[in-house]
């Protein structure tokens, strides 16, 4: 290695220690708080990195820590690995045996230019002694960190046969006080294990609700930067912003149509709050429902042709489906809660067979997912008030904010209930997230 | 927990006082909104002696500037229609003056229902003092839903505090 190369590795990683530490503090953290029982026991042994020069990113941790977090599987840890293969012929598959491992994922990680690294990895099966499946990418340092999550997904996906979701962006608020003790809202996005985040919208006033267009590209949010609350539209990558709402009332709960044409949306312009769907070509308005009550949050079946909504037309807000064409409303809704004493926040499921909302149960607010098919509740967290569920894009796991030592945290609960972990902020507040789609770069 | 603390409730709703006649008026000196220009209004309506400020005499309900609700209701309750109504003849005699109803809403259930609850209340105030003869153009309503608590807390005696309309004058 020459000397000019080993001054510019230096340089890089005094640049990277200092934009690791500078945000650190507003990052999400996470605490994983329950796991399976029978979690997949899988090795994730460091990749092969033979340059003297520090390693740009530890890619196993990172993909440990993904699988961890699923709460599908018990990654073993670098300390108790006996041996560290980097190819199948070193694999000695008695040792993985004896270690009780049912997977083991070997790989390298090389240098191959300037800014330009080679990976390859392979997932091996130690009852067979077979490999699972086996990739390599070319990619740059700062592409390495989403090629782990990649990589995740792709491990997720050979051995449960679904699609992972690690590959994948969360949006959230954040509310922290400011030297003057008045909240600062913040609009930000992160990777799905809360790294990397980035704010792509702040203010003194609140924010709720963010919203992702189905390409993952864009974000629906409700600010009140002018007062009342109204709907804006940021793409998350060149930050154009535009409002897209300036209607009397408040305007709230923006939902886009799974074809991205069309958004639902709450208004309170002619009194009360009803569901209308703006077409975002023309801006024109069709209206959804018209009832006594409040009709908000309304979120999209994946065919595009209904919509659940909360309505507290019966008395308490519960939650109903309306069936819709191009001009509104069809028929009436359906009442589609009828345990607990209030239905809110309805999300759907990536597949349509399940709908996700905040349950309230003897005074405490749960998350419950509702079974279409089989019409049966099941209640999947035990907090107090635990609110804003939303399926991750493979529908494996829900993200919900709720509360921990009297601060906001976002949580993420599988769908059967049995693996969760928690994202918080140093300090602070953090709320009200969405977990983006598949990307589709 | 919901334990509904109903004792509280009523022991803030004492708290209020009775309505009384006085009429008189001048921007209050308290709300640290106030715009230091005297009011002239109509100085002749002030028929008691007393030369205070009815915005801030405790004895008038004009002194009186919050609403509270009981948990997801917007019915304006019957002790209150007296603070309501004095503010309503108020905005009536004073057809300049404008009001903001803000409603607010305790923490549970989510974020925009309550948001949505916040304005249904204020719009129940506003339906009252139009009922009064108020032009609604003077009434502007605005929600924040559970975004601006008054009483930091996790039990009845926070939410009650928070389950509000706030009767504000932006010219004080």
């Amino acid at each position: 290695m020459s000397i000019k190369k080993i001054k510019l590795s230096c340089v890089l990683v005094l640049v990277s220690l200092f934009t690791i530490s500078m945000p650190a503090r507003a990052e999400l953290t996470i605490d994983i708080t329950l796991w399976l029982d029978n979690a997949t026991r899988i090795a994730v042994v460091p990749f092969e990195w033979r340059s003297p020069s520090r390693i740009p990113l530890n890619m196993t941790d990172v993909i440990s820590a993904d699988l961890k977090r699923s709460g599908q599987f018990a990654p073993m840890k670098e300390s108790d690995m006996i041996e560290t293969p980097h190819s199948s012929s070193e694999v000695n598959y008695a040792t993985w045996r004896n270690s009780k491992m049912k997977y083991v994922v070997i790989g390298k990680l090389q240098s191959i230019g300037r800014d330009s690294y080679q990976i390859q990895f392979q997932l091996l099966d130690v009852e067979k002694g077979t490999q699972v499946t086996g990739h390599s990418f070319q990619a740059k340092k700062k592409q390495l960190r989403r090629l782990s999550h990649h990589i995740s997904d792709l491990i997720y996906e050979a051995i449960t046969g679904e699609r992972g979701a690690f590959d994948t962006y969360l949006a959230y608020i954040t509310v922290t006080k400011d030297r003057k003790g008045q909240n600062r809202y913040r609009l930000a996005i992160s990777d799905s294990d809360g790294y990397n985040e980035q704010i792509l919208f702040e203010s003194s006033m609140p924010i709720v609700r963010p919203s992702w267009s189905p390409d993952g590209k864009k974000l629906a949010y409700v600010s009140y930067a002018t007062g009342r609350p109204q709907i804006y539209v940021q793409n998350i990558f060149n930050r154009h912003t535009q409002r897209l709402t300036d209607f009397k009332g408040s305007n709230l709960s923006p939902a886009w149509s799974p074809d991205g044409r069309r958004m639902a949306m709450s208004l309170s312009k002619d009194g009360n709050a009803e569901i209308y769907i703006m077409d975002l070509n023309t801006r024109k308005l069709h209206r959804v429902t018209r009832s006594n009550g409040v009709d908000i949050e309304p979120a999209w079946f994946p065919d595009g042709r209904s919509l659940i909504f909360t309505s507290d037309r019966g008395g308490k807000p519960q939650i109903y489906r309306q069936s819709i064409d191009s001009r509104g409303g069809v028929g009436r809704a359906q009442r589609l809660t009828f345990d607990g004493k209030e239905n809110l926040r309805g999300s759907v499921s990536p597949d349509g067979k399940r709908v996700a909302m905040v349950h309230n149960i003897g005074g405490q607010y749960r998350i419950a997912v509702l079974d279409l098919e089989a019409d049966q509740l099941s209640i999947l967290t035990d907090g107090h008030l635990d609110e804003s569920p939303g399926f991750a894009p493979n529908g494996g796991m829900l993200i919900y904010a709720g509360q921990a030592k009297g601060r906001g945290v976002l949580a993420v609960v599988s769908s059967d209930g049995r693996a969760s972990h928690k994202l918080r902020l140093q300090q602070g507040d953090v709320r009200e997230p969405a977990w983006s789609p598949y990307k589709q770069d | 927990m919901v334990i509904r603390n109903k004792l509280l409730i009523i022991g803030l709703l004492a708290s209020f006082g009775v309505a009384c006649s006085s009429t008189s008026e001048k921007p209050p000196e308290d709300s640290g909104q106030q715009d230091a220009t005297t009011d002239t209004r109509d100085s002749a309506q002030d028929q008691t002696p007393i030369q205070s400020n009815p915005f801030d005499d405790p004895s008038n309900p004009l002194s009186k500037r919050v609403v509270y609700f009981e948990f997801d209701s917007y019915s304006i309750k019957p002790e209150d229609r007296d603070i309501i109504i004095a503010h309503a003849e108020y905005l009536s005699a004073n057809s300049g003056e404008k009001v903001v109803l803000e409603g607010h809403a305790d923490e549970r259930g989510t974020r925009e229902y309550n948001i949505a609850l916040g304005e249904r209340r204020a719009n129940a105030v506003k339906q009252l003092m139009t009922l009064q003869g108020v032009s609604s153009s003077q009434i502007d309503v605005v929600s924040f839903g559970e975004e601006r608590p008054i009483a930091i807390g996790h039990d009845e005696s926070a939410w009650s505090q928070n389950r509000r309309v706030e009767i504000l004058y932006p010219s004080h």
